[in-house]
């Protein structure tokens, strides 16, 4: 749906986005997590035809950037980074105007939809001014959905939330990906990305990387699993390592922790072993590393290389 | 065109809640109207003979046959429909200055260029959106003024001059054409400044060349007749071709984006 093919933008010397090349399937939720700064809302504004590229090309739905915009406008939805509501109008009068912009055929049946969907109907004839700022944000999606877009463009849509507005733009989100479309979600929130995009590529200035959560987290520590017990004797940890499938052990309070392959194999035979020395193992689970640590890592890759 | 109307409805509808921009919409055309009346009910009877001597000789020439308290008149209604011709330049630099100055400020410009419209429908929505409340506002006043002009006590050739070829230039296509620049003016001011006063404080020099005719007048430089109108209609016609492309060259999405301070 999405195609880009080294895509570059600067700004006078500045290089923002430098050879971005990726590709997002049809129905995808692509977290596009990066620092500030990094270049992402650059790359939206060029996804979406508001600013042009310096270089390289992109296509959406098929469509060309540069040669379809108009078409492209028509056809994708998005939340801008701040949500730019006209304050002394209302909510219904703020949608109606986009709806008529966007040339829906349903102007008041759309508006009442989403209106409705986001939670905002008994509030429609307020000012938008006088909205909350999740109300703000909720009306901003409500925008961007009106002219029902397959594709749509979120730029950081809970920076700024307080968590339980956060949350209901989230669950949104997710139902927005549940109807199928779509998303490209820019993102600084590494457990909003985790939780609702299928793919996330690292970005600054470049493209570091891209890949699943589960495969982000597994190509840059390996699988790790941690036993639990009740009582921890730092031999144990010597004697796992003992084993020829152990790449590592270590004693953290009372859990060891284990560098393994294929746990589904190994973990028998490793509870098998640590029962014979005594061991009481109350639990056995796979490691899971934050995605911050891996963001980190990234970025601090990066920075070390760049400068 | 649907967009249009829908962008001008959303100017009209936001811009009039601006208290600023109703005082200049809404007073300025009532002491342009009203001024000039009284002036006129105030000088209906005296005896001016001697005031006339006073008129620039280029002038007292021009009043011709006319009685002296007539001629009078006449250079006093004239000096004060220049006066008048300032709506056209002031109402909309007023409203455009707040319409975009304001939708900078609240970053409500991005959404609305991610729409399907292209910059030049957005650039004609909101200048008529600022001009025709601007011309139909001069449009009314004068009309108000030639009824009320003979109640007040004008003098039938005060009454007549209204009529006559220079002021139906002046009110019916210089005072569109003037609409049109304070427009394209005050877009490309307000693509330079971050506050909708200084833009409109700043956009309000386009007075200036309007203020040199009344000055010219009243120190007899210059008389204004149907002639000197179209050589100032022609010298609009210019400036608007100049500053409408310099208006729609400043208001493309990348550079509203990324140039606009
Ligand atoms: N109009 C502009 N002119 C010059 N530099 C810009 C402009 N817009 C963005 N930049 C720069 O480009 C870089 C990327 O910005 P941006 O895309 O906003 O990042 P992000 O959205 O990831 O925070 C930043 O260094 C920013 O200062
Ligand atoms: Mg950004």
């Amino acid at each position: 749906m999405i195609h880009v093919e080294s895509l570059t933008k600067k700004f006078g010397a500045l290089t923002a986005v430098d050879s971005l090349t990726l590709d997002v399937a049809e129905g995808e939720v692509f977290g596009f997590l990066g620092p500030n700064g990094a270049g992402k809302t650059t790359t939206v504004r060029m996804l979406t035809c508001l600013i042009a590229p310096t270089d390289g090309r992109a296509t959406i739905g098929g469509l060309t950037v540069g040669r379809d915009d108009h078409a492209i406008r028509a056809r994708v939805g998005i939340l801008t980074e701040t949500p730019g509501m006209y304050d002394r109008l209302s909510a219904e009068k703020n949608l109606t105007i986009f709806a008529k912009l966007y040339g829906v055929k349903d102007v008041a049946g759309q508006v009442d939809k989403y209106l409705r969907m986001l939670g905002l109907w008994e509030r429609r004839g307020d000012e938008a001014g006088s909205f909350s700022k999740g109300m703000r944000q909720k009306l901003a999606i409500a925008r961007a959905l009106l002219h029902e877009p397959k594709i749509l463009f979120l730029d950081e849509p809970t920076s700024g939330l307080d968590p339980e507005a956060a949350k209901l733009v989230r669950d949104f989100i997710a139902e927005l990906k549940s109807e199928g479309r779509t998303i490209f979600l820019c993102t600084h929130n590494l457990d909003e990305a985790d939780r609702l995009c299928g793919r996330i590529g690292i970005f600054r200035t470049r493209l570091l990387t891209v890949d699943t959560p589960a495969n982000l987290r597994r190509r840059l520590y390996g699988r790790k699993v941690v036993f639990h017990m009740k009582r921890l004797d730092p031999a144990w940890a010597e004697a796992a390592r003992a084993l020829p499938f152990v790449k590592e052990a270590q004693a953290v309070d009372s859990r060891l922790i284990v560098g393994l392959d294929e746990p589904e194999e190994q973990n028998p035979i490793l509870v098998r072993r640590l029962v014979e020395l005594g061991a009481e193992v109350q639990f056995v689970g796979e490691l899971r590393h934050s995605l911050e640590d891996i963001y980190l890592n990234f970025i601090r890759q990066e920075t070390g290389n760049g400068e | 065109m649907e967009r249009i109307l829908t962008i001008i409805d959303k100017e009209w509808a936001e811009v009039f809640k601006n208290r600023i921009v109703l005082f200049t919409v809404g007073f300025m055309p009532l002491m342009f109207t009203l001024m000039p009346l009284a002036i006129l009910f105030f000088s209906r009877n005296s005896d001016m003979s001697g005031d006339v001597a006073d008129l620039p000789p280029s002038f007292r020439a021009a009043c011709g046959e006319m009685s002296a308290g007539a001629c009078m008149q006449v250079f006093l209604v004239n000096q004060f429909l220049l006066l008048f011709m300032m709506m056209p330049l002031i109402i909309p630099v007023a409203i455009a200055a707040y319409s975009i100055v304001g939708e900078k400020t609240t970053r409500s410009l991005e959404p609305l260029l991610a729409t399907p419209i292209t910059t030049i429908e957005l650039l004609t929505a909101k200048s008529l959106a600022a001009a025709i409340p601007a011309i139909l506002a001069t449009w009314i006043c004068f009309a108000v003024f030639v009824i009320a002009a003979p109640i007040v006590g004008a003098a039938p050739p005060v009454v007549a001059s209204l009529f006559n070829p220079m002021w139906s230039l002046a009110v019916f296509v210089a005072g569109p054409l003037m609409a049109i620049m304070a427009v394209n003016f005050a877009v490309i001011v307000s693509s330079r400044v971050t506050d909708p006063r200084t833009a409109e404080q700043t956009s309000a020099v386009i007075i200036v060349p309007l203020l040199g005719l009344v000055f010219g007048q009243l120190a007899g430089v210059i008389v204004l007749n149907a002639q000197l109108m179209l050589v100032v209609i022609s010298l609009l016609v210019l400036a608007d071709v100049g500053l409408i492309y310099l208006g729609a060259r400043l208001f493309q999405r990348e550079a509203i984006l990324t140039k606009w301070k």
